[in-house]
């Protein structure tokens, strides 16, 4: 797959915006739970957690396609899936016309079962992430008590992400505007492209640790103590309160009816 | 701006719930290890040394080559990373990375993301350090040692990270072992040689310029080799002891034989030494595939010792 470097918030002004970057972070995962933990085969269940998702697309405001015009990215590994309605056993119910290959009902189940939970829970994420700020996400992650290190070596990593991905296209430009090659002539061998590349990576590691000393330095002369503050500050207010709750609710009852059955 | 990294980023939904809460709880366990491993001898250099070296791996990941036939060569990371800095901070570096790609990207699930980090982090780091370490120690200083051992350390921690992968799909019941396993070790084992390729130019280019820095980089977080190799063989164990659980529907491949003989159409490489990872002496097929997971990983030491030891040979001869 490939990443789109441009910064994946969406700006709006909505309910979803506004709501508290803990609330969203607990019921994106709450969500992906609850859709996971659905068997496979409760269509209605199905039908309901994608009820709720669109109620939540429709109220950020980012327009009704947004999250299904991004879920696609998840698509290649399907592959992975793909053998499961041929090796499951049960009652055949089709065969692949030519190479007369069995499809049971049961596998089918299964196969659709991933599919869509894995679909419901990427669209969960793309627009956790569309309506929340990077660094709210890990302020929040912080909070819900995600180890202080690890939380804030991933929100370094995203102020450097950006200047690190610079570097490396400036390198990867300068090697393609250095390699022209003579029509005709042979091409030179994978090992040595390859090895231009580990030279590359090499030399983007050396960057990077000097980077990071000179980073650490300034940080010192500013005072740095080995803690990192943040301004960023949230209450819980009345309508995080709520839409946590009716959220919960609405996961828990759909999940309680499935394994009551 | 687009980048283009590798394909091992399990998505929510393909893995069992209870599987991806096991995940969890190891990465868990082996972050908080990391961390308190890695504080110890950064202090508070730890958030930006591990945050820009985080950055670096995410960057160098879309640094390619072409392979063949529209492939390319991509890194991953993990194996260059333990070599360079440890295994503890390559833990941490690539638990930041797959956590970045999963919640900014979407790249790998949020639920899965356990396993994510366990395959791409913290195996390839363990697994990278733990061969390359005991080629180090088997075939000596050499610089050409060096790089063979740095090679197969990078080849196989993406090859045990597929398997990995191929055995969580497996046992989630997402993906038949007797296909998944087979297609996802055959196509990393040619997506590692473009892995290896790469750490040892990136180490080449290392040892030529500062080799100042690079013994500095070695240094920095707790290389007790012992412990690593120790980690390393009950990563490998787990790894082996899972692949018999693995077919939690056994019934399904009567089913699939009895249907047409499909599985014949499954054509096996021809390069497989134990083919489908089963010894055609021994019956058991639970016991079988253990002895395959244990005797491949030997074959790959036993060579990549042999490759050291005629380097030596040839480099003390040519001195």
């Amino acid at each position: 797959m490939h990443y789109n470097l441009t910064d994946q918030y969406r700006h709006q002004t909505s309910f979803l915006h506004g709501l508290d970057p803990r609330v969203k972070v607990l019921t994106a995962v709450g969500y992906i739970l609850a859709v996971s933990l659905t068997p496979e085969g409760t269509w209605w269940a199905f039908a309901f957690f994608f009820l709720i998702l669109y109620f939540a697309v429709c109220l950020s405001r980012l327009g009704l396609f947004f999250t299904i015009r991004k879920s696609f990215i998840a698509l290649p590994f399907i592959l992975a899936a793909l053998a499961v309605p041929l090796t499951t056993p049960g009652p055949v119910i089709w065969r692949i016309p030519g190479l007369n290959w069995p499809v049971s009902e049961p596998g089918l189940i299964r196969f659709l079962g991933v599919l869509l939970r894995s679909w419901l829970a990427v669209q969960a994420a793309i627009l956790l992430t569309a309506v929340t700020r990077f660094p709210n996400i890990l302020w929040a992650l912080g909070s819900l008590k995600i180890p202080h290190v690890l939380v804030s070596t991933i929100g370094f990593m995203y102020r450097y992400l950006f200047v690190m991905a610079d570097e490396m296209t400036r390198m990867m430009r300068a090697r393609a505007s250095r390699s022209a090659r003579i029509p005709g002539t042979p091409r030179r061998s994978v090992l040595w492209q390859g090895k231009v590349a580990g030279a590359m990576i090499g030399s983007l590691f050396l960057r990077a640790l000097e980077r990071s000393e000179r980073v650490y330095a300034a940080m010192l002369s500013r005072g740095y103590d080995g803690c990192m503050r943040s301004l960023t500050r949230f209450q819980m207010q009345q309508r995080d309160w709520i839409s946590l709750g009716l959220t919960g609710l609405l996961l828990i009852v759909p999940l309680s009816l499935e394994w009551m059955v | 701006m687009w980048l283009s990294p590798n394909q091992l980023h399990i998505p929510d939904g393909f893995l069992s719930t209870p599987v991806a809460i096991v995940g969890w709880v190891l990465a868990l366990l082996f972050v908080a290890i990391a961390i308190r491993q890695t504080r110890d001898q950064l202090g508070d250099r730890q958030v930006p040394f591990m945050g820009i070296l985080a950055a670096f791996i995410f960057a160098a990941q879309a640094i390619n080559f072409p392979i063949a036939a529209g492939t390319s060569g991509h890194l991953l990371g993990g194996a260059l990373a333990a070599i360079l800095l440890g295994p503890w901070a390559a833990t941490l570096i690539m638990t930041a990375v797959i956590a970045m790609q999963g919640l900014l990207f979407q790249d790998g699930g949020l639920l899965v993301m356990g396993w994510n980090i366990l395959n791409m982090g913290i195996i390839t780091a363990f697994v990278g350090i733990a061969t390359y370490s005991l080629i180090r120690r088997l075939t000596g200083d050499g610089k050409r040692s060096h790089l063979a051992a740095a090679f197969t350390a990078a080849w196989l921690s993406v090859e045990v990270a597929a398997l990995a992968t191929a055995l969580q799909l497996a046992v989630s019941g997402t993906s038949p072992i007797r296909l998944g396993l087979p297609a996802m070790a055959g196509v990393h084992a040619v997506i590692g040689i473009g892995e290896g390729i790469i750490t040892i130019g990136a180490l080449a280019l290392l040892a030529t310029t500062s080799s100042g820095m690079l013994a500095e980089g070695e240094s920095v977080p707790g290389r007790r080799s012992a412990n690593v190799i120790a980690v390393g063989l009950l990563l490998a164990l787990v790894v082996a002891l899972f692949s018999p659980l693995a077919s939690p529907h056994p019934d399904g491949l009567e089913f699939v034989a009895e249907q047409k003989g499909f599985l014949d159409l499954a054509v096996d490489p021809s390069y497989e030494i134990l083919p489908d990872y089963t010894v055609p002496i021994i019956a058991d097929p639970v016991l079988t595939t253990i002895i395959a997971v244990v005797l491949g990983t030997l074959l790959v030491f036993v060579v990549a010792w042999f490759v050291g030891r005629n380097t030596i040979r040839s480099e003390a001869a040519g001195d």
